[in-house]
């Protein structure tokens, strides 16, 4: 008994030496790396941006609400023709809508409900989905009776797919999960191209890199962390820290140089890939509820920020002030998104409507 | 005592069988599946011992399997009793209360650690004595402290109860006791703790075990979830409200032959929030007021709906024993009781709401078999808020109210409680399924820290540049790109949302003339130009005619290739291998020899290509026309020219606008 408990607890004490000397050697690279990066942090972007007048005035106004769904609006894209959206739902549908007109002109019940994410293809001829069933699904785009006839799955997760896109074709699809990983499907095969495995938290948002070669993907997590990855490798290339709780949603600056990222801790934050670290911080003492979802305006000026407080807020990126505030939502906004030709912006709640402004 | 006592027996008997059932099956709805309870046998006497001996030990951690008579797959939740004693006694002393004052004991067990309910029933007579034994005081004095962190209230709570083991029927089920006490117990309360001429704030909060708070705090995740937060936030905010000189004024209004105790009005708050906050205006101050009332902290003393009027409505606040921090997650028969309770009092502004009628009858028929349990329970409670002093009832059945205006909206309104189910998910308390990998993951620090570690030293390895020029990079971005914001630069035709007018995609799409802006755009990057398809329509016939158009062809079939579906790569990747890098190519490109070397390597790779095998190879070709090519194409009369041309057609369209008009 007391021979066996013997090496047991010198076991014991081995690991929590092991465990004090790894936060130390952490803690130790963190206050490093704060130093080298200071060394650098010269001015703010706001002091740079001083030059530039301020936005006095923008004229964005609720221009259609699409109402249809039964439950919360959980995600929305813009088709690559401008004017049609799909979104999903809590009540387990899937809408195309013409937002222009406001008619739908598909609906899609999946054999789940929480459809977490959708995605336009590239083609605009189909769209992909998933959520609870941990699956992502592709569908045609042609009428009702077909589209759930000839749906098929291409991929699964080991927990829920929290979003997806399509990376540049309509032949992958780019998945993140609730079981930590990113995955990269073969449409066609239903094969795993690459997986993505760094986060120690649910991956909750990814968007890909607007560059020529479309092989970066940007990915933010409940480990609070935005991380960088290269599709072709599978590993993370840049990581991001800083937020203090749950981040849900990153995006690309059109730069394609800089990541916009918006929590759960109430900021957004604005990182520079080139001097690798945090340039800005957009929050407010009276903004106290947790963002779920951001995107930016054509010229990266404006970052759009929808709250569980039923708002979305606009953020001037480079004066680190807000601009506005968009009232109109009787629920937490889940997603926000530019069109594509940035005309419009679109807006999905749990107030079952998604809303279109400009 | 001792018939009260057996009453409250049976009544607590009722509710464990009504929730040794499975439990809640979706935290999001948060509706019980009781309906099932019914039809599950008591399994009370089976626990009498258990119980017995469980009580003595207020200060011993009990790990008790299995819950006895369930049966259930022992999760062995661990309660470790830090010395609280047990719940407060009545403050009134009425027999009635006793039986009910000993169930947050219970309760409080069933529902923050998950006591399978059926060895509850019996705790409660046996709780009961010892309870009466804490001073009242005590708990009405501490109440303010104890309650500002409600997370201490929590642990006290669980103390309390925490003489009691636990065994979960599996570690998703909340099997939530018969906690609906608590809600009822906690007004006869605080009856004694407060004098009406008070703030309503302080409750005996010592004594109240916090129901059904369940995954978060089993999970020990409880301080950071999404929806504490904000709870956290909205409470220092209230905290501050409350405040004695600083805050909101509160006051008792005196009224027609009434008086209205511990209210404030919609238009105080609106413009304390205006003096007290980086708001912006009014409207954000009443949404941000809206935000309070929706979630719990204020209401308006006579409307189901919470919300808040910039006026001179009267709101109250709620009592820090209802906070949402608190995690309630209150049962359909906690509702029955709270309903049928208010139709026994014979109080005009007690009358139920059509959508409260409307409910009392479901449950009334959902509960049918039990329904006389239920009405004991509420008849018992109608009686001791009898007792209650006038004014002091007014507020406490005010705050009852709201707090199932929050946990049971009127229609039309938002259930604040409801969270993301991918929150609620991970915290593993959902049915939905267990937590994720990440949840895994996060139990094993070593991989986490060493990870972190990694990533941090692949930071300090990374060049970087000034920050200065990172945002001067991103200022000439703006610079270069504002007059494409449609949110910053009015288009030139009109934006098709704000007039319904298609007229801007119409002439995009059929129009062969190409506006200047666009072609403008062309010059800021490579990239810009080949996103256009005229633009890389151009400037292949520029290369064309510099006889180096095999460059962009062989750049734009690789990227052709890496959009292929799997079954088609293995071919293209040779046919791309032929035409433009093999020895013999037809159409060679200019690569240097090592990017080549490695192309050769990769298409010849053992695993097979993959269809990343000509990335570096095709990089250093952009990057070669990116350098070469492009800048002579901007250069060229080609570019000069089309830019003119549009420019010219430009000028003419406002003309013709006149003339049409």
């Amino acid at each position: 008994m007391s021979e066996a408990a013997v090496p047991a607890s010198n076991a014991n004490a081995n690991a929590t030496e092991k465990m004090a000397s790894l936060v130390r050697e952490a803690e130790n690279l963190k206050t490093k790396l704060e130093e080298e990066r200071q060394k650098l942090n010269d001015v703010n972007l706001s002091n740079i941006a001083e030059r530039l007048e301020q936005i006095a005035y923008v004229n964005i106004k609720p221009r259609k609400v699409l109402k249809g769904h039964q439950a919360k609006v959980l995600c929305t894209d813009w088709s690559p023709d401008k004017r049609h959206i799909i979104s999903s739902s809590q009540d387990g549908r899937l809408i195309i809508w013409d937002a222009f007109t406001t008619n739908k002109e598909h609906a899609v019940t999946m054999p789940t409900t929480w459809i977490m994410a959708c995605a336009y293809a590239p083609s605009g001829n189909f769209v992909a989905c998933g959520g609870l069933d941990n699956k992502v699904t592709v569908y045609p785009i042609t009428s009702d009776e077909e589209m759930a006839a000839k749906k098929r799955t291409v991929g699964t997760h080991t927990s829920y797919m929290s979003c997806c896109i399509y990376p540049n074709s309509d032949q992958q699809i780019l998945t993140g999960s609730g079981d930590s990983t990113c995955a990269l499907w073969d449409v066609e095969s239903g094969q795993l191209l690459q997986s993505f495995h760094g986060h120690s938290g649910d991956v909750m948002a990814i968007d890909l890199a607007p560059n020529e070669t479309g092989n970066t993907f940007v990915s933010g997590s409940c480990d609070r962390m935005a991380f960088i990855w290269d599709m072709r490798s599978g590993h993370v290339v840049q990581s991001f820290e800083g937020h203090q709780s749950d981040v849900n949603s990153v995006k690309f600056h059109p730069c394609g140089d800089a990541i916009a990222t918006g929590s759960d801790d109430s900021s957004c934050r604005l990182y520079d890939m080139r001097a690798d670290r945090e340039v800005a911080v957009f929050a407010k003492e009276s903004i106290i509820f947790g963002v779920n979802s951001v995107d930016f305006s054509v010229s990266g000026r404006l970052l759009f920020a929808g709250y569980n407080d039923y708002t979305v807020n606009l953020w001037d990126t480079l004066k680190s002030e807000r601009v506005c505030l968009l009232y109109g939502h009787e629920n937490k906004v889940s997603c926000v998104q530019v069109s594509p030709d940035g005309t419009a912006l679109s807006t999905g709640s749990w107030d079952y409507t998604i809303r279109v402004w400009a | 005592m001792v018939t009260m006592n057996s009453e409250a027996d049976k009544t607590q008997a009722t509710n464990a069988s009504s929730t040794a059932a499975p439990a809640k099956t979706d935290c999001s709805s948060s509706n019980s599946s009781d309906p099932l309870a019914v039809a599950i046998p008591e399994p009370q006497s089976a626990n009498a011992t258990t119980t017995a001996t469980a009580t003595a030990s207020t200060n011993t951690t009990v790990v008790v399997g299995g819950g006895g008579a369930e049966g259930a797959a022992a999760a062995g939740v661990v309660v470790s009793g830090t010395g609280t004693p047990s719940p407060t006694p009545l403050p009134n002393g009425s027999n009635n209360g006793s039986g009910s004052a000993a169930s947050p004991a219970a309760t409080g067990t069933g529902a923050t650690v998950g006591t399978t309910s059926a060895s509850q029933p019996a705790t409660t007579p046996t709780t009961a004595p010892t309870s009466t034994s804490t001073p009242t005081v005590a708990g009405a004095k501490t109440a303010a402290a104890t309650t500002t962190s409600p997370s201490s209230a929590t642990t006290s709570s669980t103390a309390a109860a925490g003489s009691k083991q636990s065994g979960t029927s599996g570690g998703l089920l909340t099997v939530s006791g018969n906690h609906h006490h608590h809600h009822h117990a906690h007004p006869q309360q605080s009856a004694a703790g407060q004098s009406a001429a008070q703030p309503p704030q302080p409750p005996t909060a010592s004594a109240l075990a916090v129901p059904s708070a369940s995954h978060h705090q089993r999970g020990g995740k409880n301080e950071d979830a999404p929806n504490i937060l904000v709870y956290k936030k909205m409470e220092a905010i209230i905290e501050k409200m409350q405040a004695e000189s600083t805050g909101v004024a509160v006051r008792t209004v005196k009224a027609f032959m009434s008086k209205v105790p511990s209210v404030f009005t919609g238009a105080d708050l609106v413009a304390w929030i205006l003096k007290n906050f980086d708001v912006e205006d009014v409207t954000e101050a009443l949404h941000f007021a809206h935000l309070l009332s929706s979630h719990g902290y204020i209401f308006p003393i006579d409307d189901h709906a919470l919300t808040v009027k910039n006026d001179g409505t009267f709101y109250r606040f709620q009592t820090p024993y209802f906070w949402p921090s608190n995690c309630w997650e209150p049962e359909n028969t906690d509702y029955a009781v709270y309903l049928c309770k208010r139709t026994m009092q014979n109080k005009t502004r007690l009358e139920l709401a059509d959508y409260e009628a409307e409910n009392l009858a479901k449950l009334q028929k959902m509960f049918s078999r039990k329904w006389e349990f239920i009405f004991m329970q509420a008849e018992s409670q109608s009686k001791v808020a009898k007792k209650r002093d006038k004014l002091e009832r007014k507020v406490l059945d005010s705050q009852e109210r709201a707090f199932w205006d929050v946990h049971r909206p009127m229609p039309g309104c938002v259930n604040t409680t409801e969270i993301d189910i991918k929150k609620a998910y991970r915290r593993g308390g959902s049915s939905h399924g267990t937590g994720s990998a990440g949840a895994s993951l996060a139990k094993n620090p070593v991989e986490q820290l060493t990870r972190i570690i990694a990533l941090r030293k692949q930071k300090l390895e990374r060049r970087t540049i000034k920050v200065s020029k990172a945002a001067e990079a991103l200022v000439a971005y703006y610079d270069q790109y504002n007059e494409f914001d449609y949110f910053i630069t009015s288009p030139e035709l009109p934006n098709p949302w704000q007039t319904d007018s298609t007229e801007m995609w119409d002439t995009e799409k059929n129009s062969k003339e190409v506006p200047v802006r666009r072609v403008k755009r062309w010059a800021f990057s490579l990239r810009e130009l080949l996103n256009d398809a005229i633009g890389r329509e151009q400037f292949t016939k520029f290369l064309e005619k510099e006889y180096s158009g095999e460059n962009l062809k062989f750049w734009e079939s690789v990227q052709e290739m890496k959009a292929l579906p799997q079954s088609e790569i293995k071919e293209a990747i040779q046919k791309i291998w032929q035409e433009f890098l093999a020895p013999e190519a037809p159409c060679p490109v200019n690569v240097d020899s090592k990017s080549v070397e490695l192309a050769r390597e990769a298409v010849n790779s053992p695993s097979g290509p993959n269809r990343w095998c000509f990335d570096v190879a095709a990089s250093h070709v952009y990057h070669l026309m990116k350098s070469d090519s492009y800048s002579r194409y901007l250069r060229s009369d080609m570019y000069k020219d089309y830019l003119n041309c549009s420019r010219k057609k430009i000028k003419s369209i406002p003309n013709l606008f006149g003339v049409k008009r």
